[in-house]
């Protein structure tokens, strides 16, 4: 059983949700980044998302474009990303996955960077502009290592293709709660709610509900059907602020929410 | 391997909320690609409104001016709008129409292609927006005023650099928030399966023509052919007819801007620095550096500084079926002054890079032979630009 594994299970075994914590790498700056996973594990985060800032990254909203933009203007490059790493492994055993865009990693080498990631201790990566047809090559390098690639469904996944993408769901499965781009706003969690249910039947993948997710209230809908729920500009927002204490207020808030309300 | 390949290059890497959407298209496109009525429709249009077939015309002055093979120019300047983007831009909206889509979207870096799309959705009565950087909308008032006009949404992106590259991410991201009711036009050949495709087929137009053009105006013979690439849109439709004539000889020309160093040109395919990557749902050539962030490229034409180039251009490239090449600004404003001067004919700066490169291709060519030159655009949004260049106020 991988780090994540383990994770999801304790978390089943006490009937909680998970919470999974989106950080730009390299905001606001690398011992920023430390300071805010350290903040986030202690404030209830049980996994933590750090992202790999790319130019052009086109799953992402306003908030976490202009917080990859800063940290690219700023120095951050993949290899810095495994070098955080290794830095909050010296604290954390929380499970970290590598979340960014796949130029920066074929451009790093897909076997190379699996095992530099492995060794430096991360436990897999999520690629937004990856969809499961592309996926083989990564996937292949990533099992070498005993990394997980994370796969997406969204409201428009048809059955067949959930049921395609549950063959090789690794980890847990990242669902899209919404047509478009990451970014806090209201959201129907209806129709990502039903994907859910069938992808329930066909694997024990956990399902991670992300995009959109901002306060308590909204953490507690999307967790409905879900194994964990995934909130990312809403922290990314504040820690571009500076305002870390904030940061960890909102994520204990969203994780205290959890706790109480959903069974 | 996934769909949409030209050797290894090409494919679809987008986020997985936009895979739905490009099933519906490809399955369009496949449905309506051979249909004689969708076929007989896009030809009324390119025959009634756009103006097509477009002259190939002899060059007597350039030719003289050289003394070597026969110059003939694909007259893509002379279509409606001005230039070969409009060949796309109708087909896809005659296809976003059987899609019953309500809503046209496009990115655009000139303002070519957002012109042309706008011109095509006000003649379909669909809504348009249009997604373009602050930096161009800046740098290209002409074509924003034009788009207005014509009814269209001008979107100013002020995200990353506020440039092409930007403005098309920002289109997939609205793309992927209304996919419902929304067609997005790319304007090259480049982004994720089927574009690429679909792009080339429309743009074929151009190299049939030539082929059929030659047959019946040159006496058949056709040694070189000459497009520019930006991300390669004319420069492919004039090539794929011509992909297993070897005996044609083929020049994509890309923008060597101000010199060779990283980010003083646009060239993705003849830089040697340049190398694989995946920008907006491609695998194709890069302009990137060393930890993979996309660069912002340069070159005096708007319309060829993008960072990526179509996929099968990639293939071309490694299969040495196209040879590409560089031409830098002032060469490009060199040819743009000598067709005007030569036979008054006031080119595209983008297809002035096409030109320029007869000055290096034509001492090494014979009086009997026949060179091709797509002339993609004309030059009237230039002029201002150029007179800059050249130190002249207008």
């Amino acid at each position: 059983m991988s780090r994540l594994q383990d994770k999801f299970s304790e978390l089943k075994a006490a009937n909680k949700k998970g919470l999974v914590i989106y950080l730009t790498a390299g905001m606001p700056d690398m011992e920023g980044t430390i300071k805010a996973v350290k903040m986030a594990e202690e404030a209830g985060a049980n996994i933590i998302e750090l992202g790999i800032p790319f130019s052009d990254p086109m799953a992402d909203g306003p908030i976490i474009q202009a917080a990859s933009y800063q940290a690219i203007k700023k120095g951050m490059t993949l290899p810095k990303v495994l070098e955080l790493v290794r830095e909050i492994r010296k604290f954390s055993q929380i499970p970290i996955l590598g979340m960014g865009y796949i130029n920066n990693m074929l451009n790093y080498g897909f076997d190379k960077l699996t095992v530099d990631a492995k060794e430096a201790g991360m436990d897999g990566f999520i690629i937004p502009d990856v969809p499961h047809e592309e996926s083989g090559e990564m996937k292949k390098a990533c099992q070498e290592q005993g990394l997980h690639l994370v796969e997406f469904v969204t409201p428009g996944t048809t059955d067949a293709r959930i049921g395609e993408t549950c063959t090789t769901a690794d980890g847990f499965i990242y669902c899209v709660s919404v047509n478009g781009v990451t970014g806090v706003r209201k959201i129907d969690y209806g129709p990502i709610n039903n994907v859910i249910e069938h992808v329930k039947k066909q694997t024990d993948t956990p399902c991670a509900v992300g995009f959109g997710i901002g306060s308590p209230e909204a953490a507690v809908e999307a967790a409905a059907k879900a194994d964990a729920v995934i909130v990312g500009s809403a922290v990314v927002k504040l820690i571009m602020e500076d305002k870390f204490t904030e940061a960890a207020d909102l994520i204990g808030a969203i994780r205290q929410a959890l706790d109480k309300k959903v069974k | 391997m996934s769909k949409g390949r030209f050797g290894k290059y090409g494919g679809q890497y987008v986020p997985e909320i936009v895979m739905p959407v490009l099933t519906e298209l490809e399955a369009a496109y496949e449905k309506y690609k051979d249909d004689p009525e969708f076929l007989a429709e896009l030809r009324k249009y390119y025959v009634e409104y756009a103006g097509r077939p477009t002259l190939l015309y002899y060059a007597e002055n350039l030719t003289k001016h050289y003394g070597k093979a026969k110059i003939y120019l694909k007259r893509e300047d002379l279509l409606h709008t001005g230039a070969h983007k409009i060949n796309n831009a109708l087909g896809q909206v005659l296809l976003a129409k059987r899609m019953g889509k309500k809503r046209i979207i496009a990115e655009t870096g000139a303002g070519q292609h957002g012109v042309a799309t706008a011109t095509v959705a006000a003649l379909f009565g669909m809504e348009c927006k249009v997604f373009m950087g602050a930096v161009d909308i800046e740098r290209q008032k002409l074509n924003v005023f034009k788009m207005k006009l014509l009814g269209t949404e001008v979107v100013p992106v002020t995200t990353g650099t506020s440039t092409l590259k930007d403005a098309t991410s920002e289109a997939i991201r609205y793309w992927a928030a209304h996919i419902e009711d929304t067609h997005y036009i790319i304007g090259s050949a480049v982004g994720p399966h089927p574009y690429p495709t679909m792009v080339r087929d429309f743009q074929s137009v151009i190299g049939k023509e030539i082929r059929q053009q030659i047959k019946e105006e040159a006496g058949g013979r056709l040694d070189y052919l000459i497009a520019c690439v930006g991300g390669g849109s004319n420069a492919i439709g004039t090539f794929h007819e011509f992909a297993n004539d070897s005996d044609v000889k083929k020049f994509g020309v890309e923008a060597a801007g101000r010199g060779p160093a990283v980010g003083d040109n646009a060239q993705t395919l003849s830089n040697p620095a340049s190398r694989p990557g995946v920008l907006h749902g491609a695998y194709s050539y890069l302009a990137q550096d060393d930890d993979g962030q996309v660069i912002e490229v340069y070159s005096i034409s708007a319309g060829l500084d993008y960072p990526g180039v179509g996929p099968e251009h990639a293939m071309f490239h490694e299969e040495g079926i196209v040879k590409y090449v560089g031409i830098n600004d002032q060469e490009a404003l060199d040819a743009f002054q000598l067709l005007s001067r030569e036979e008054g004919i006031i080119p595209a700066v983008e297809s002035s890079h096409a030109l320029a490169y007869l000055e290096k291709l034509m001492p090494n060519t014979n009086k009997d032979e026949v060179v091709v030159v797509t002339l993609s655009g004309r030059g009237d949004k230039d002029v201002q630009q150029v007179a800059k260049a050249l130190g002249e106020e207008i």
